[in-house]
């Protein structure tokens, strides 16, 4: 299941804002910690990213996601 | 031991958002039940938390939270606390907890299967939720834990709070009741047992009354030492005097005919406190518009205060706001405190037809004026009892 990096990041982004996070505040470099995003926000956003593009993120891989453009290229990459 | 008294205030109720808009409001007379519930319809979280702060909530620690804010600002506590942060505890009461989640997450699991259930739906469902969040909030970092008595759980949370400070484990506490469960599967399972009333009209003492009407809603208090309070310049609103529990151990819904375990946890409460059945000039009664409870009660009181629980004004909250379940207790302590404070006790609104068993003074019809002789005190004790038998009475005195 091929998915744009357009779409990836739009997903992303509707689902960072939906958390709570300041729409302005989101881009590729933006710092999950600096968007008030935590680990149960990243539950949430695995479990969206599984639904949508059928990638499943292990807590593992979550770990390793500092910024918006990280989780953006983990998804493309795996999608 | 520690004197404990009451510096803050806050509620959330069908008749508004505030401690001040509830007593004046139940005191004009004006019934905040609408279509055979009390919802708090004037709340909309998101106009007092952060998206974040809301979606991280159940309704009933949505409704705490803001109780709560109201209560801390009212304590004087906004700019900062005003203790070590782990000499300040929390504990809030739920009768049920975040039943609004569990129905939500069982659809989706229904529907998309455990994989849709939400990350989210075990730290907003748990009863221990609004204590958590109140003591995150506000940075409150010692001891914190909900208590559980079904409609007895406010006033637990209370007494439970008080005996902390007395027992010199904290100078501070953040405590009472929350609850939202005018949900589809509670309000089914409350009807099923039969307990709700079929008019929608909650008349708590009358003859014709047939069941309670369920409301939501939240009472928060912040209880300090009163030593600390008085070295602090705080505005004292009331003093905890004294809180007795007992249990039925009778049925796992109805009160005990006679109302025998409700009247030693009356009995209890006063003895706490230090005061006799005639220092009492008010109670709030529990008075649930049932058939049971409120015979029960009347029995109750009269077993406890003697002959002169006939000359004491009685009046139920819930015929203004319903039943709010694991809150009643706490925006019950609230409307209580306002009450002696204002020296005007509400009345229990829609009472007109005497029940010839229950023979007290349910204030009808308009507040009246409390009247206290030369060195009389303010003194009341507000009821709480809950399925499964709890008896939980709380003893205030305000200045």
């Amino acid at each position: 299941m091929a998915a744009e990096p357009a779409q990836i990041e739009k997903v992303i982004t509707d689902s960072l804002i939906s958390f709570g996070a300041n729409a302005e505040e989101i881009n590729r470099d933006a710092e999950l910690t600096a968007l008030d995003i935590d680990s149960l926000d990243l539950a949430e956003l695995s479990q969206i990213i599984e639904e949508q593009f059928g990638v499943e993120l292990t807590s593992s891989d979550v770990a390793e996601i500092n910024t918006v453009g990280d989780a953006i290229d983990l998804v493309a990459e795996r999608a | 031991m520690a004197d404990v008294v009451v510096t803050g205030i806050g509620a959330v109720t069908p008749l508004g958002i505030g401690a001040t808009v509830l007593h004046e409001r139940w005191a004009a007379g004006i019934v905040g039940i609408a279509d055979g519930e009390g919802r708090c319809r004037e709340f909309n979280a998101t106009e007092h938390l952060s998206v974040k702060e809301a979606r991280r909530a159940d309704r009933f620690t949505q409704l705490a939270l803001v109780a709560s804010d109201e209560a801390l600002a009212d304590a004087g506590w906004s700019e900062e606390l005003p203790y070590d942060a782990t000499e300040i505890g929390s504990i809030i009461g739920t009768g049920i907890g975040g039943i609004g989640t569990i129905e939500a997450n069982d659809a989706l699991l229904a529907a998309n299967g455990p994989k849709g259930v939400s990350p989210l739906a075990v730290p907003l469902m748990m009863g221990n939720a609004a204590a958590a969040a109140v003591s995150m909030r506000h940075g409150l970092r010692g001891e914190c834990f909900g208590t559980m008595s079904a409609c007895s759980s406010g006033a637990d949370a209370i007494g439970t709070a008080m005996r902390a400070i007395r027992y010199g484990s904290a100078k501070a506490m953040v405590t009472g009741g929350a609850e939202a469960a005018l949900t589809p599967l509670s309000k089914a399972a409350f009807g099923a047992l039969d307990a709700l009333s079929t008019s929608g009209i909650s008349r708590p003492f009358d003859a014709r009354r047939d069941g309670f009407v369920m409301g939501e809603g939240a009472g928060i208090l912040v209880l300090e030492d009163g030593e600390a309070a008085r070295a602090r310049g705080a505005r004292v609103l009331a003093v905890m005097r004294g809180y007795g529990g007992t249990a039925d151990a009778h049925h796992l819904t109805a009160p005990q005919p006679s109302g025998e375990g409700a009247a030693t946890a009356i009995t209890r409460a006063l003895a706490d406190a230090g005061v006799s059945a005639e220092d009492v000039v008010y109670v709030n009664a529990h008075g649930t518009s049932t058939q049971l409870n409120d015979r029960a009660e009347t029995l109750a009181l009269k077993a406890a205060l003697g002959a002169h629980a006939a000359e004491i004004p009685v009046s139920s909250t819930k015929s203004a706001i319903g039943h709010l379940l694991g809150a009643a207790g706490a925006v019950e302590a609230v409307a209580t405190i306002l009450a002696l404070r204002a020296r005007l006790i509400p009345p229990t609104l829609g009472w007109e037809e005497r029940d010839p068993d229950l023979d007290l003074d349910y204030v009808p019809e308009r507040a009246r004026e409390l009247a206290l002789r030369d060195g009389q005190r303010a003194i009341a004790i507000s009821n709480s009892f809950g399925f499964g038998g709890h008896n939980s009475v709380l003893c205030l005195e305000a200045k």
